[in-house]
């Protein structure tokens, strides 16, 4: 008997940690005189995109806040880990939205995810910042006059790799391709820019996603095809054991070039130069690029934790700016009342900020700027922490991304 | 194990009402003072807490239900219950939004793929019991997983989104939030009391006399294996149910629902509430998407968080949250 109070008591215990511990971020909003702009950082704190996103992202997003200053309204960040479930997303950005006061939703890694959120985001009239989704539909078929896509979509990834590779001398292509829609995708896009510049696809084959952990039947078919470069249209897991096992038959050496059509300089960094030397990849930020991305990456590094911003996270420093400026000149108060009018004076602004120098944004809501195509050094190349990329080729912003008339979004038609 | 009562196999109707004075509908008297309180909580919760949270707790709540009908009635441990789940929700997703059916019919289109889902895998499953039965009901569960990885109507890993919640029997718009909060709190209450007259008939009082010594219950001359294949099978159907009014809840229908993790959340829901307790599987949703929404600010202390507390259900109380109580009470619940 003893021992069952005993065991009633610790479930008590636990069942009363329990609601304290869900009750602490409530303490945490203060009341402040004036407007208050509120931002969502919704992102993925404990899975695949940790890295990429998560509190580096956070921090990215904090750093525009500090970057901007005081306008006479006050900025606050609010963080939620989507766990990579669409409805748990969905689910954090309703409340906030409903609940909590937020204006803008920024980040959102996973397509699923994002697609979700600029749903929820139009249904609501607020503003969606995406930074890290992959997907091109969010400024063609499913996009919204609420949502602004940054950094990167499979496109212009397709384009910048598959089109300024061949410039550089890779003319022939074998790829590896995960089987389901995403590989596809990257695939055909890639192999159509590939044909654009002149080059040739010798064969590829697709590997069962996801759990694919053994590739060496897959290289050894790619090598088979002398082909000048691998394609690796897959991610993740997929691309890091994919590129493990070539660098364990020696694929690069024997002058074989790797172009993965989707990487992060975190991936590089977790893999090891000595492992991940001579892929080819491409980004729209490196932090060693220029004067101004040395500048914003020295301002943000001591908060990151020993990480540093992939183009992803980073591209939500350039988002949340733009979105403060915007608010500061519309006036916070009228900032809030609609995210479409918002979104569509974001359009109207030209963009200016470190990361991503001077752009702009379509009115499909695509910002489009430089896509940068790197090599990964080798070893004895890189000089310090993080000095990992150099770059090959630059894909200029009007080139970079998809035709406004090829997208098929709504918003263009009218 | 079975609710006061003396039981009988070949259970006459009224032994449901015969053992306890107090009991109504099958309900002792504590089942129905727990069963006010989670009436009282389902009419007062969307107007202290958030509508949407709740409509996914519900759903939750209903999937675990249906988990709990086999594994806690039958003692068959399935682990691809997310197929079932995750393919209410595609069909349900698909008829709303390709076709453009109304909610009700969707639901309900929803919920019968997943029955004959269920059909054709319990068919195959109930063969075999313990470890055989969970890794043969997983293994088929991938496949629909894969299934729906490479299937063009689902849309892959962006899944089917913004699929509209419509207007059900073509009248109600359930585009506001309450309105659908209602609907689901019906289908909740529905699948729920579905479960509970489930275990009370005498088909219930048969599945638990198989669940407790097999060889004898087909020594009465029950045949097991079309007992085991109705309960697989029903609790498929609500599986579906739950998946599907997920669905529209949400707007979205993704990989997530038929991920074999989701296979597991539901196991996990259904051992924290109460192995075998009417209302356990509800607490235990309840805990775990509580935890999965309001912790999300934690980042990755959520899943750490989930683990512990998957530790001490084991280590501590194994009987369940809702067990435990009812242990300390000394009452079924």
């Amino acid at each position: 008997m003893t021992l069952d109070r005993r065991s009633l008591i610790r479930t008590a215990a636990l069942a009363a940690a329990v609601p304290a511990l869900g009750a602490l971020p409530s303490g945490r909003a203060r009341a402040q005189a004036g407007t208050t702009l509120k931002i969502g950082v919704l992102t993925d704190m404990s899975g695949t995109y940790r890295d990429i996103s998560g509190p580096t992202s956070v921090a990215c997003v904090r750093q525009a806040v500090q970057d901007f200053g005081s306008h006479g309204f006050n900025v606050e960040v609010l963080t939620g880990d989507h766990q990579n479930k669409p409805d748990v997303g969905s689910n954090i950005a309703r409340q906030w939205f409903d609940r909590d006061g937020v204006d803008v939703v920024v980040d959102v890694p996973t397509s699923s995810v994002g697609l979700a959120i600029a749903g929820v985001a139009r249904e609501k009239n607020k503003v969606c910042l995406n930074s890290t989704s992959a997907t091109s539909d969010l400024t063609g078929s499913a996009c919204t006059p609420n949502t602004i896509h940054v950094t990167y979509d499979t496109y212009m990834l397709a384009r910048s790799t598959g089109g300024a590779m061949v410039k550089a001398g890779g003319d022939t292509w074998f790829f590896i391709t995960a089987d389901y829609a995403f590989g596809h995708a990257l695939e055909r896009d890639t192999t159509r820019f590939v044909q654009a510049a002149g080059g040739r696809v010798v064969g590829s084959v697709k590997h069962p996603f996801p759990g694919t952990t053994d590739f060496s039947s897959f290289l050894v078919q790619a090598q088979a095809s002398r082909a000048k470069v691998i394609g690796l249209a897959n991610a993740g897991v997929d691309t890091v054991n994919a590129v493990k096992q070539a660098a364990e038959f020696g694929v690069t050496r024997r002058g074989t070039k790797i172009a993965v059509l989707l990487m992060f300089i975190n991936d590089v960094h977790g893999l090891g130069l000595r492992t991940a030397q001579g892929l080819v990849c491409t980004e729209t930020f490196y932090w060693d690029l220029n004067d101004r991305t040395r500048a914003f990456t020295s301002r943000v590094k001591d908060k990151l934790n020993n990480n540093y911003p992939a183009m992803s996270s980073a591209g939500n420093y350039a988002s949340v700016l733009h979105y403060l400026k915007v608010a500061a000149e519309m006036g916070a108060d009228k900032a809030k009342v609609s995210g479409a009018e918002t979104v569509s004076r974001m359009k109207a602004m030209p963009t200016d900020d470190d990361v991503f120098g001077q752009g702009r944004i379509r009115e499909d809501g695509r910002w489009v700027h430089p896509a940068y195509l790197f090599e990964v050094k080798k070893p004895e190349e890189s000089k310090g922490p993080w000095d990992y990329y150099k770059l090959l080729q630059t894909t200029a912003a009007d080139e970079a991304f998809r035709p406004l008339s090829e997208g098929g979004c709504p918003l263009v038609r009218g | 194990m079975a609710s006061g009562s003396v039981t009988s196999p070949s259970g006459v109707p009224a032994t449901a009402a015969a053992g306890h004075s107090m009991s109504i509908l099958g309900y002792s008297g504590p089942q129905l003072a727990a069963l006010a309180v989670l009436l009282a909580l389902i009419a007062v919760g969307p107007f202290v807490l958030y509508p949407v949270f709740l409509m996914k707790l519900l759903c939750f709540a209903l999937f675990a239900c249906a988990f709990n009908l086999l594994i806690g009635y039958v003692g068959l441990l399935s682990f691809g219950h997310a197929a079932y789940f995750g393919m209410g929700s595609y069909i349900a997703g698909y008829c709303a939004k390709q076709l453009g059916l109304t909610p009700e019919i969707s639901i309900l289109a929803g919920t019968l793929v997943a029955t004959l889902l269920g059909v054709a895998f319990g068919w195959l499953a109930i063969r075999r019991q313990g470890i055989y039965f969970a890794m043969i009901t997983m293994g088929l569960a991938q496949m629909v997983y894969f299934f729906c990885v490479q299937a063009p109507f689902t849309g892959g890993e962006d899944g089917i989104q913004a699929i509209p919640r419509g207007r059900l029997f073509g009248i109600f718009d359930l585009a506001p939030d309450m309105h659908m909060y209602w609907l689901t709190a019906a289908v909740f209450l529905i699948g729920f009391f579905l479960v509970h007259r489930i275990v009370h008939s005498p088909f219930g009082q048969v599945m638990k006399a198989i669940r407790e010594n097999e060889p004898r219950a087909v020594s009465l001359g029950y045949r097991a294996d079309d007992y085991k294949l109705l309960a697989f099978v029903l609790s498929t159907a609500l599986a579906g149910l739950a998946g599907a009014t997920k669905s529209l809840v949400f707007g979205i229908a993704t990989l997530t629902d038929v991920y074999w993790a989701m296979s597991g959340e539901v196991v996990l829901m259904t051992l924290l509430g109460g192995l075998g307790t009417i209302f356990g599987p509800v607490v235990g949703a309840a805990v775990i998407i509580t935890m999965e929404n309001y912790l999300a600010e934690f980042g990755a202390w959520v899943t750490v968080i989930q683990g512990v507390i998957f530790c001490l259900a084991v280590l501590l109380f194994r009987r369940g949250i809702v067990g435990e109580i009812g242990r300390f009470l000394k009452v079924q619940l």
